[in-house]
């Protein structure tokens, strides 16, 4: 089998996996899973900017808080049915990450960083500013009777469970189907060596406002569902804690796989819910690991695993 | 036809005037030699006419058109080749793909023209492999790859020899003959013999200015050029 069928087939396994689970987890379990699709979802998107383009931003958070609140506010206020309200809250991520991206790819490195912090912050400002209709920190619960799509009762376990399947699904396959394409592949050059692709006559500044674009986007449409499927929208989705754990998802995953944001997203998943178990200290056990994981396997889960087993793995 | 002019070209960075009103014409299909001593300006020269460096002041032209304004890849579509000098391949992606990106951005066809590409640089056999796996002499050869792989109207090689066994660079002053009349060359160099054996016109840099220009011979017996490489005078 050649190296594009086997990741196709590991891939598309994992998607069969995910979808037969449905059928035997626990109902705890399978929430959770839920939930992990989502927020893997999430994480997909942060991997295609920071995992293939090579661009660490601190700031998705207010991506993923576009996309939350894009669909929750005109649900809430302009009374919209939850298909429209998804699409306003995608769009409102590729608005976002089109103006942010424009700005912000004038800096490089730290500064990027920096630049990208800074306009999450002042996005978080501008949801508890707006408090009387975001209702800020308190945030705002999306009725059972408001997210009902085609028909489809996104409150019922069964159906969540099917729509984030879904949204993580075509995410994951788009980024596959994006680093067999042109432009994924000269993405993956910028991030090797961004001078020699310019000098190959690559327009690199507007390769990289694509990955961004298309990383906000994703991520928006994560927070759009996420607030759907869970039925609630808050300022807590905006702060940097939320543009941190994508990051941590990634790199504990495996930047630069296509699967490291859904094992890493897994992993930390339980790592925390299983530690919270056991102690109040959970992020003492959670930031152990991290360490253990940092000093052991530099590449994540996905990166030690193609270094050691699967060198194809895209 | 003049394919590449400047005209007045200097760069200074700060106290230092590393390339200083450089006129410069290079005719299309011939293969010029750029020769200095350390320090003279041949990079920084290069450097401006491929919009990798912001000139200080001056001109250049490509093809009748002024590029002074253009950002660098602008110009490389506009098919100038640049090859660095300090080896700038793609170290964690294959052979293969380092030249498939440069086939890909004009349109061509990898898989016809990566193999085709490698092949006149005879690392045809490491197409899987990584590119930082290489060996130094081998990552120089797949830079010349790239530049080939773009067919570029200008091909500018910047001291393309260094590094490499005496049979590569045999087979590289070949590769340059071959390559004469269909593609314009600038070339960099500090082997004498690549120079003497390739160059249809030698032009010398000294101090970021032109010290002589002329055919090979002409500018071996210049005393000028030999006192600028020898230190005295």
């Amino acid at each position: 089998m050649s190296d594009a069928g086997k990741s196709l087939a590991l891939h598309l396994g994992l998607l069969a996996l995910l979808f037969a689970l449905q059928f035997v987890l626990p109902a705890y379990h399978h929430g959770n899973l839920s939930r992990i699709m989502v927020l893997a979802t999430y994480a997909i998107g942060y991997n295609l900017l920071f995992g293939y383009t090579g661009l660490l931003s601190l700031g998705h958070a207010m991506f993923f808080a576009a996309g939350m609140y894009g669909m929750g506010l005109t649900i809430r206020h302009l009374g919209l049915s939850p298909g429209p309200a998804l699409l306003i809250g995608v769009l409102s991520g590729l608005a976002l990450s089109a103006a942010v991206g424009a700005l912000a790819l004038r800096t490089a490195g730290v500064a990027f960083m920096i630049v990208t912090l800074m306009f999450a912050q002042a996005g978080y400002l501008i949801i508890l500013y707006f408090g009387d209709w975001t209702r800020g920190d308190e945030g705002f619960v999306i009725q059972q009777a408001q997210r009902v799509l085609w028909g489809i009762d996104l409150s019922q376990p069964t159906a969540r469970y099917f729509a984030a399947w879904t949204l993580f699904a075509t995410c994951l396959i788009l980024s596959l189907r994006l680093i067999r394409h042109p432009f994924g592949k000269t993405l993956i050059a910028i991030r090797e060596n961004e001078d020699r692709a310019r000098m190959l006559g690559y327009d690199t500044f507007r390769h990289k406002l694509g990955a961004v674009v298309l990383s906000g986007t994703i991520s928006a449409a994560a927070g759009a569902a996420y607030g759907l499927l869970f039925g609630y929208a808050g300022a807590s989705f905006a702060t940097v804690q939320y543009s941190i754990l994508p990051l941590l998802w990634v790199l504990l995953g495996g930047a630069g796989t296509l699967i490291g944001p859904f094992l890493g997203t897994l992993f930390t998943f339980y790592l925390i819910d299983i530690a919270s178990g056991l102690t109040t200290a959970y992020m003492l056990v959670v930031g152990v690991v991290l360490v253990l994981i940092t000093l052991f396997a530099r590449q994540g889960i996905g990166g030690e695993i193609r270094a050691r087993v699967w060198a194809w793995l895209p | 036809m003049t394919l590449l002019s400047t005209r007045r070209l200097s760069k200074d960075f700060g106290g230092l005037h590393a390339v200083r009103g450089v006129d410069f014409d290079l005719p299309e299909g011939q293969i010029r030699a750029l020769i200095g001593p350390n320090g003279a300006g041949k990079t920084t020269f290069v450097g401006l006419v491929c919009g990798r460096i912001a000139p200080t002041s001056g001109s250049v032209r490509f093809a009748g058109d002024d590029i002074s304004r253009l950002p660098a890849h602008r110009r490389i579509r506009l098919g100038i080749a640049y090859t660095f000098q300090i080896t700038s391949v793609f170290a964690r992606l294959t052979c293969g793909e380092n030249v498939a990106l440069a086939v890909r951005r004009r349109g061509g066809d990898p898989d016809r023209e990566v193999p085709a590409a490698l092949d006149r640089v005879a690392l045809a056999a490491h197409r899987h492999r990584l590119a930082g796996d290489l060996s130094y002499g081998h990552q120089r050869l797949l830079e010349i790859a790239m530049g080939l792989a773009q067919s570029p109207r200008l091909l500018i090689l910047d001291e393309p020899t260094q590094g490499l066994s005496d049979s590569e660079i045999e087979a590289f002053k070949s590769l340059i003959r071959e390559l004469g009349g269909q593609t314009t060359i600038l070339l960099i160099e500090h082997n004498m013999s690549v120079v003497m054996e390739t160059a249809d016109i030698v032009t010398v840099l000294n101090f970021g200015e032109v010290l002589a220009e002329g055919p090979p011979e002409a500018i071996r017996a210049d005393r000028a050029v030999q006192a600028a490489y020898l230190g005295t005078g």
